[in-house]
């Protein structure tokens, strides 16, 4: 598997080395090592779970900076549906988009509006014959990332359409190039507003999701929603930019990508605890007449991305008074009774999700015996506290990293302490 | 045959929401030693039915798997009612789960059946009022 390029980071001066992020990594892919969390690349899915939980702050997204992007000619901004629920007291939509192109955005191309054209080539595509059921979306990279590296039957129910981001990137370019034809291709950056690091993370790898990308830049929607600010306050009357209806504003929070299927028979579930469960099961032949899955990795939805501002369900709460009077759909220039094989090719990946496996112990199945067996007989011995404090989520993740020889069995604080009773007990004896 | 690694299990009766654990982790097991896929998926879907299969009908029970570079071995051992017409229940659709079994969606009649498909061999022994044995393995 090619290198993994991650946005999940650390910050090495405020990591404390306490066990916040190391007991809630969903991959079990943090140790304390010297005292400060590192992150093992292989594993992590940049679920930004552990920026959510650290009590220091010292979990960092990487994504560009605003100031970064005056070096395109042409910048095009890509808001998702999650940015329309930062804003107290917002009626319009268009106020966001009119403040993008006030704060220095040459244009503005909604991913709400994207995410209408997939729910209808959705629609059309699970009437296929013989396809594996139930389709899983795969509108939420960390959930691609996870069936790739844990659950080998599942990737080829992985939804093949391209996600909403990256026709958004399309359309927006090629208007951009219909529209200024004075303009080279490299003077025009689409640059997309992300809610979470699994977002920047994938249009870092996008070759490893199965095209290339459009995207040239991923800004957290955090700094922009402070630019944003003060430039909507002071606004006059924004242009009527916004083309989004119901459907495409409904993906950013958890059901709305599966609601827009019509079809009765699907699951939404979010939060990575409640996902790892729901494709257990599913891979168990649990839920055998699910049309279609809709998985997001944080809790409520994309609002709840470690990138954004407000609290997931207050967001929410806002998203559902901005769509009420909204058209159902105004991107859908099909009909529902289009062939379903008729679906346009640049709509696809052009390949499909690859199953590469990480928590094989050894190459050869009898060595990889061998090591369970001797992490078995470690673990035996161990407290069974999960305390955390020799650096590992667990005990049994500590007796792995012994026999890995990535930790020293000496460092169980439990045992340590036995270590030290007895000590004192032989001491007070020979008095 | 070479080493052989134990995992053991106690199957607790009558709680499904933690119905299926055992079967989850030894999937899990089963990926760190490097097993196929497909022999992956055969285990964890014949102990997956033989584990609920215990907390419906037998109040729980053990779980044992023996798991060699060849082979899997999957011994679930109950004290429950027993089985009264071992050949009826390897039956699809026969099922005697009781209707608010039923209800959270098991008890299609497919447990054995699916037990039987996925492995290369199943032994039943059961007797009644005694208990049930099953002792399935799978072949790479």
């Amino acid at each position: 598997m090619a290198q993994y390029n991650h946005s999940v980071s650390l910050d090495a001066d405020r990591c404390k080395g306490c066990t916040n992020c190391l007991k809630r990594c969903p991959t079990e892919a943090i140790r304390i090592r010297d005292g400060k969390a590192r992150i093992n690349p292989v594993r992590c899915i940049d679920c930004g779970v552990c920026i959510s939980v650290c009590p220091h702050n010292a979990k960092k997204a990487v994504s560009d900076k605003f100031a970064d992007i005056s070096r395109f000619k042409y910048k095009i901004a890509l808001p998702p549906p999650s940015l329309y629920g930062q804003f107290d007291n917002l009626d319009d939509v268009d106020y966001i988009l009119q403040g993008l192109l006030d704060i220095g955005f040459d244009d503005v191309y909604e991913v709400a509006r994207a995410a209408e054209v997939v729910s209808g080539f959705t629609r059309l595509y699970i009437r296929r014959k013989g396809l594996p059921k139930p389709i899983i979306s795969s509108a939420c990279p960390v959930i691609v990332r996870l069936i790739s590296l844990r659950f080998p039957y599942l990737c080829e129910n992985v939804l093949p359409l391209l996600p909403p981001v990256e026709i958004a990137a399309a359309r927006a370019r090629q208007r951009a190039l219909a529209t200024h034809p004075e303009l080279k291709p490299e003077d025009i950056g689409v640059i997309f507003i992300s809610p979470c690091p699994a977002k920047v993370s994938y249009v870092k790898n996008s070759a490893l999701f199965g095209h290339e990308t459009n995207i040239d830049a991923c800004i957290s929607l955090s700094e922009i929603y402070f630019e944003l600010l003060g430039t909507m306050r002071a606004s006059k009357t924004p242009l009527p930019l916004s083309r989004s209806g119901m459907i495409g504003i409904g993906w950013a929070t958890a059901g709305g990508e599966a609601t827009a299927i019509f079809n009765d028979r699907y699951l939404a579930a979010d939060g990575i605890e409640n996902v790892f469960r729901v494709l257990e099961a599913i891979e168990n032949g649990d839920f055998p007449n699910l049309e279609f899955v809709e998985l997001n990795a944080c809790p409520g939805g994309c609002v709840g991305g470690a990138m954004t501002v407000e609290n997931p369900y207050i967001a929410q709460a806002r998203l559902q008074t901005l769509k009420r009077y909204l058209p159902v759909s105004q991107n859908w220039d099909f009909r529902e009774n289009d062939d379903e094989n008729n679906i346009p090719k640049e709509y696809f990946v052009t390949s499909g999700v690859e199953y590469s496996p990480v928590s094989a112990l050894a190459q050869d199945r009898a060595e990889a015996m061998r090591i369970m067996a001797e992490i078995q007989s470690i673990h035996e011995t161990l407290p069974e506290l999960d305390c955390g404090s020799c650096g590992a989520p667990t005990c049994y993740c500590f007796a792995e990293d012994i026999v890995k020889g990535e930790a020293n069995a000496e460092e169980c604080i439990v045992h340590m302490r036995e270590r030290l009773q007895k000590l004192l007990d032989n001491q007070n004896e020979t008095k | 045959m070479g080493e052989t690694l134990h995992f053991h299990y106690d199957v607790d009766g009558g709680n499904f929401t933690s119905a299926g654990d055992a079967s989850v982790h030894v999937k899990r097991k089963l990926r760190q030693l490097g097993f196929p896929p497909e022999t992956i998926k055969r285990v964890s879907i014949a102990m997956y039915e033989g584990e609920i299969n215990m907390v419906i009908h037998a109040g729980g029970g053990t779980a044992d798997v023996f798991v060699s570079p060849e082979s899997v071995k999957i011994v679930l051992a109950d004290k429950g009612p027993g089985i009264e017409d071992i050949s009826l229940a390897m039956k699809e659709g026969y099922s005697t789960a009781p209707e608010n079994v039923r209800s959270l969606g098991f008890g299609a009649g497919m447990g054995l059946p699916n037990m039987k498909r996925y492995t290369d061999s199943m032994d039943i022994e059961s007797e009644l009022g005694v208990g049930t044995t099953i002792t399935m393995t799978v072949n790479l």
